[in-house]
């Protein structure tokens, strides 16, 4: 309980940190001295991936190709083109893998929705488990509670202790 | 109901198994091309050895050909470059080249020094046509058919394999 709590805070912490950087100054540009088009591009290239170095997204990667495409995203967005407008750019040449977080249609269904189905068929499992076992072990102890019963109380009563 | 303790679990592995079987066998540097089944992206470009004339998809109207994009600088080009040498001597189909963010002299230099199979080639410099195309990865060859659809794609060296059983077939077929 108390980990979870110190890493709400730590997390509490890197959240006022990140929001700490986006208050814009008057002529423009924040502390870093970042345009809000270079934020702007920024987040969108976070989103991104470079397809030379597969696990980088475009912000990160030093690739060649990675240089050409944050090239054209930001070509693109001085020519007015709205951040789907520029996914939707890059997806038509290079397909969905280029996005981080792939949308959701029919062949991505299995990834979306595949670990609640597994959460649910592993629920299910557990709940007809539990029931059964209820099931099956309450009669026979109480048959063997009643025998094991009856044999005590004769010997409280101070009869001879018999076989049952 | 009580075979289900063991089939169950069994049933759940053998879907594991064949998921991973499947996952691991695929290459991750494959990007499927999206452009598969649509229209090649037009260009207009000059050509390598005639930098005053241009070559565009739209002269190509009408022809079955591949597309090359290769690059000097380019390491595994030289992997398949005597397999394009070889297809362009067997006449079956014309390649173009795609000169991809190359100096036009270490271009023509490297032509010279290991052959040209190309019909012609054009000079992308700044990659823009390679974007255009998806290219990601040089070498990269693309089918294109009459109509300008394109074909197939092969993401990286052309192999003898590829050439016999996908692409060859294919341009006899798209020839008809």
């Amino acid at each position: 309980m108390i980990a979870r709590a110190a890493i709400a805070a730590l997390l509490l912490a890197c959240a006022a940190a990140t929001s700490a950087v986006d208050p814009v100054s008057p002529n423009g540009e924040n502390a870093a001295g970042m345009s809000a088009l270079d934020m702007r591009l920024k987040r969108l290239e976070a989103e991104l991936r470079c397809l030379v170095c597969q696990n980088q997204t475009l912000a990160d990667s030093n690739a060649d190709l990675a240089d050409d495409l944050r090239r054209e995203v930001r070509s693109l967005a001085l020519a007015g083109k709205s951040d789907d407008d520029i996914k939707a750019y890059l997806v038509a040449r290079y397909g969905d893998f280029v996005l981080y977080k792939p949308p959701v249609k029919p062949i991505t269904w299995m990834l979306w929705f595949g670990p609640f189905a597994l959460l649910a068929g592993g629920g299910a499992v557990w709940w007809v488990v539990l029931r059964r076992r209820a099931r099956s072990t309450t009669p026979t102890a109480t048959k063997a509670d009643t025998a094991g019963e009856m044999r005590a109380r004769k010997l409280l009563n101070g009869e001879d202790d018999v076989a049952v | 109901m009580k075979s289900l303790r063991w089939s169950l679990p069994l049933a759940i592995f053998v879907i594991l198994v064949a998921f991973l079987w499947v996952g691991l066998s695929r290459d991750p540097r494959e990007v499927p091309s999206p452009l598969i089944g649509k229209h090649a992206p037009a260009f207009e470009l000059a050509k390598l050895h005639a930098p005053s004339e241009t070559l565009a998809t739209a002269d190509l109207k009408g022809t079955v050909w591949l597309l090359n994009v290769w690059a000097s600088w380019c390491v595994s080009c030289r992997v398949e470059h005597p397999l394009l040498v070889e297809l362009a001597k067997a006449n079956i189909v014309p390649v173009y080249g795609l000169d991809y963010k190359d100096e036009p002299d270490a271009g023509r230099a490297w032509l010279a020094q290991h052959g040209d199979p190309y019909t012609a080639s054009i000079v992308d410099r700044d990659g823009r046509v390679g974007i255009d195309y998806g290219v990601y990865g040089v070498p990269e060859t693309f089918l294109i058919d009459k109509a300008g659809v394109v074909r197939y794609k092969q993401i990286g060296p052309l192999t003898p394999e590829a050439l016999k059983q996908k692409i060859l077939p294919l341009v006899r077929e798209l020839q008809k």
